[in-house]
């Protein structure tokens, strides 16, 4: 486990690769050309729409190439190559802020998005985009997710213990932003470290609580957290602001200090490499854009032979194929599982033992699902929940019959979006 | 290395449960109550059960070998079949009595449907059910007294030289008596007497613990329960339907299972007799069977027990267990479809 393991800045790449996709919407529009020199924070992606974010460059150096390469997503996508001066000069327009006290809730929307800050857990929905609620839902509370999505992710973990103002300062940052009066730092119980540390770091007077909260896979998934701390659930269809609430996550609460306080876009993150064939399982803070396969031989390399690796978590991670993946900004950790780990057997038939239904946090019956989702009875499916299944994985791990639940529900969740986009006849 | 990298959908681990365990587990609860049969009926017991395994498991091979479709017996779901249907026969009954009924479970009750998961009925039930229309005189009487002990428990002899059936058969016989006013004051007070010595304490004693004439693995509710506590604490069975089941048969039993006006009734000897425990625990928590959502467990346990109880109280019938779990099987989708558990936020926002 990498939870005791400092957060170790990884070594300045020769050459990055970094695409235009980062976050969820539409992917940034290059701005560079082949050829061209750049600096660190300097753009070389704007942003392709109001929910999408610009790219910038991770070292300095020359744009070598722009194409198209693996992406952890999945698939292949645009991506611009720079190739290192290994002087990692920051660009000009990167300079500490002293007025910081004095930003308005607009100038920190727009240093948010002018630093193409997206949310660090996993889904990469762009941050600022969140900080904008409609005037007709008023937010009072800011939470702060302090319970790892995932098992085996740490970098969170990390952040807390190692900069508990950084991400202070950028907690009440975001509390501004959206004018929230309250701010609550839900961690998980079994990191008392992490709350003692906060806990710590917090001054008298202040209007941010740090609260641990039972661990229990997915507390990390918003909604379940906002059950957790506030007992208030979020409609079903609904987003947190229904009722009243915004939910970042750590590493984008240090993304938002960096880019106020420093002045510096989103160039780096924590990113988590673990797994048993991982010689030393590590925490590392590196440039997006550094590939993986760099990071792997910083971590000492695998000592056995991987059968599996996977972007994000175990649970709802994505399997890759190549090693050759940069890190982007939505990727909290790198994990690898032995030959032996990857279990992949035939599903059995459906015992229809229910422990699925004893297990989804969204109370969805997943074995109707998985029925209707077969039988291509998707509005059926929809109507018990089908679009309210956050895909947690929770139902799939406990199945004994190991039954590809989650799979079916993406593939009904596509047939259903593509069935409301065209109007019946 | 990179082209053996495993591309498939998350999660990426899984518990490490699977059919084979859930079903061996299920096995090993059933071992306690199997060895009390062998104790209780001796050997015999023993060997009727073993042939119920093996028809059992050799026709689920021997269909699925013809249907083309993957051999799975050794995932120990036949296995639980066999030993299901072992339970619900009668010690005495002839050897190929077990040997029709598996084979009938397991091609009627559960291939014909496509097999495992897919059989709205529990296979074991409805073998059982074949047996007791096709052969009603083996499967009723063809019981064998417990250890050193009488069909009825009790050292009243002049009981089992009378009835020659199970505490339940006797105690319905005597209410039977007892209700029936064209019976003789000599009956009558026989009658009054048996119920009474049926609801001692050394009766209720004896029925616990299973000394007394019944099905073979049906008798002991101690043993029975040894095997359920281990299922529940491995979460393979929940307490909902048991619990259910238990308390509404309780419930109704105390109120109107008495001979002398309401509320006389003795739970106590209605729950540990005619198989309710066995059935309760082991049969009507049949995952496949049986509702998958909370609150249709406890509307499925509900409903067994309300059947069990009218057929066993105004059918006169001394059995219950079996047709009451049938019919609520029959009602499973339905109760499932209506106990759908409240999503996730299928509330009104509060704050
Ligand atoms: S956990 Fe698997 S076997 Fe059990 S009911 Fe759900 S889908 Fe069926
Ligand atoms: S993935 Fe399964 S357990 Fe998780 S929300 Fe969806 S249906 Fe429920």
């Amino acid at each position: 486990m990498t939870n005791s393991v400092e957060i170790a800045e990884a070594a300045l790449p020769e050459r990055v690769v970094i695409p235009l996709r980062q976050s969820l919407g539409t992917p940034a529009e290059v701005c560079v050309s082949v050829g061209d020199d750049v600096k660190v924070g300097q753009r070389i992606g704007e942003p392709g729409g109001f929910v999408s974010v610009p790219v910038h460059a991770s070292i300095s150096g020359k744009v070598a190439a722009v194409g198209r390469f693996p992406h952890p997503g999945g698939g292949e996508d645009t991506a611009i190559v720079i190739e290192g001066d290994g002087l990692d000069e920051w660009h000009e327009s990167v300079k500490p802020r002293d007025d910081v006290e004095f930003l308005t809730a607009d100038e920190i929307r727009k240093i948010t998005l002018d630093a193409g800050v997206v949310g660090l857990g996993g889904a990469a929905f762009p941050t600022h985009v969140k900080l904008s609620p409609p005037d007709s839902k008023p937010i009072d509370t800011v939470i702060l997710n302090g319970a790892e999505c995932e098992p085996w992710l740490t970098a969170d973990h990390r952040l807390m213990l190692e900069r508990p103002g950084d991400v202070l300062r950028g907690m009440k940052l975001l509390m501004k932003a959206v004018g929230a009066g309250r701010g609550i730092i839900g961690v998980e119980s079994n990191k008392p470290d992490a709350v003692a540390a906060l806990r710590a770091a917090l001054h008298d007077g202040t209007d941010i609580t740090v609260t641990a909260v039972q661990v229990k896979y997915p507390q990390g998934a918003e909604k379940q957290l906002i059950d957790a701390l506030l007992r208030r659930q979020v409609p079903s269809g609904g987003l947190p602001m229904d009722v009243g609430v915004v939910v970042q996550n750590i590493g984008t609460a240090y993304a938002v200090y960096e880019a106020c306080y420093l002045g510096r876009p989103l160039v780096r993150r924590i990113l988590t490499l673990t797994g048993s064939p991982v010689a030393r399982p590590s925490n590392f803070m590196a440039r997006i854009g550094t590939l993986l396969s760099s990071l792997i031989e910083q971590a000492g390399g695998l000592k056995t032979d991987a059968g599996k690796m996977i972007s994000g978590g175990p649970m709802m991670g994505v399997a890759q194929f190549t090693t050759d993946i940069p890190v982007v900004k939505g990727m909290s950790g790198i994990l690898f599982l032995a030959r032996g780990e990857v279990n992949e057997r035939q599903p059995d038939p459906c015992l229809r033992c229910g422990a699925c239904v004893h297990v989804c946090p969204m109370k969805l019956v997943p074995v109707m699902l998985e029925k209707l989702v077969i039988n291509e009875r998707i509005e059926q499916a929809v109507e018990i929940g089908l679009n309210d299944c956050i895909e947690c994985g929770s139902c799939s791990y406990v199945c004994p019959s190991k039954r590809r639940l989650i799979h079916y529900f993406k593939y009904g969740k596509l047939l259903a979006a593509q069935k409301s986009a065209t109007p019946t006849k | 290395m990179q082209e053996h990298l495993v591309v498939s959908a998350s999660p990426h681990i899984r518990d490490d449960v699977s059919v084979r365990k859930v079903m061996y587990s299920v096995v090993i609860a059933m071992v306690p109550a199997i060895i009390g049969s062998v104790y209780f009926y001796g050997l015999r017991a023993l060997f009727l059960t073993l042939l119920a395994c093996a028809a059992a498991v050799l026709t689920e091979a021997v269909i699925q070998k013809l249907r083309g479709v993957p051999v799975a017996v050794t995932d120990g779901s036949a296995l639980v079949t066999g030993i299901l249907l072992a339970f619900n026969i009668p010690p005495g009954v002839p050897w190929w009595i077990p040997v029709v009924g598996s084979i009938f479970a397991i091609a009627i009750g559960k291939q014909v449907f496509g097999g495992l998961g897919y059989n709205p009925l529990n296979p074991a039930l409805l073998g059982r059910a074949f047996l007791l229309a096709s052969w009603p005189v083996h499967m009723t009487t063809k019981w064998l007294p417990g250890r050193g002990g009488t069909l009825s428990g009790l050292s009243l002899s002049e009981i089992d030289v009378l009835t020659q059936a199970t505490p339940l058969a006797i105690m319905n016989s005597a209410r039977a008596i007892i209700s029936d006013p064209a019976s003789t004051t000599h009956q009558t007070v026989q009658a009054v007497k048996v119920v009474a010595h049926l609801g001692s304490s050394d009766a209720i004693a004896n029925l616990f613990i299973g000394n007394v004439g019944g099905c073979i693995g049906e008798t002991s509710a101690l043993l029975l329960l040894i095997g359920a506590a281990y299922l529940m604490f491995k979460h393979y069975i929940s307490w909902r339907i048991p619990a259910a089941y238990i308390m509404t048969v309780a419930v109704l039993t105390s109120v109107f299972g008495g001979t002398s006006g309401l509320f006389t009734g003795n739970a106590l000897f209605h729950i540990l007799s005619g198989g309710l425990i066995l059935g309760a625990f082991f049969m009507a928590t049949d995952m496949v069977t049986s509702p998958v959502t909370p609150r249709g467990m406890l509307v499925f346990g509900v409903g067994c027990g309300i059947l069990t109880t009218v057929i066993r109280l105004i059918g006169g019938y001394p059995e219950g267990v079996s047709y009451s779990i049938l019919l609520m099987n029959i009602a499973t989708p339905l109760i499932d479809g209506r106990t759908r558990p409240k999503k996730f936020g299928e509330v009104k926002p509060s704050g």
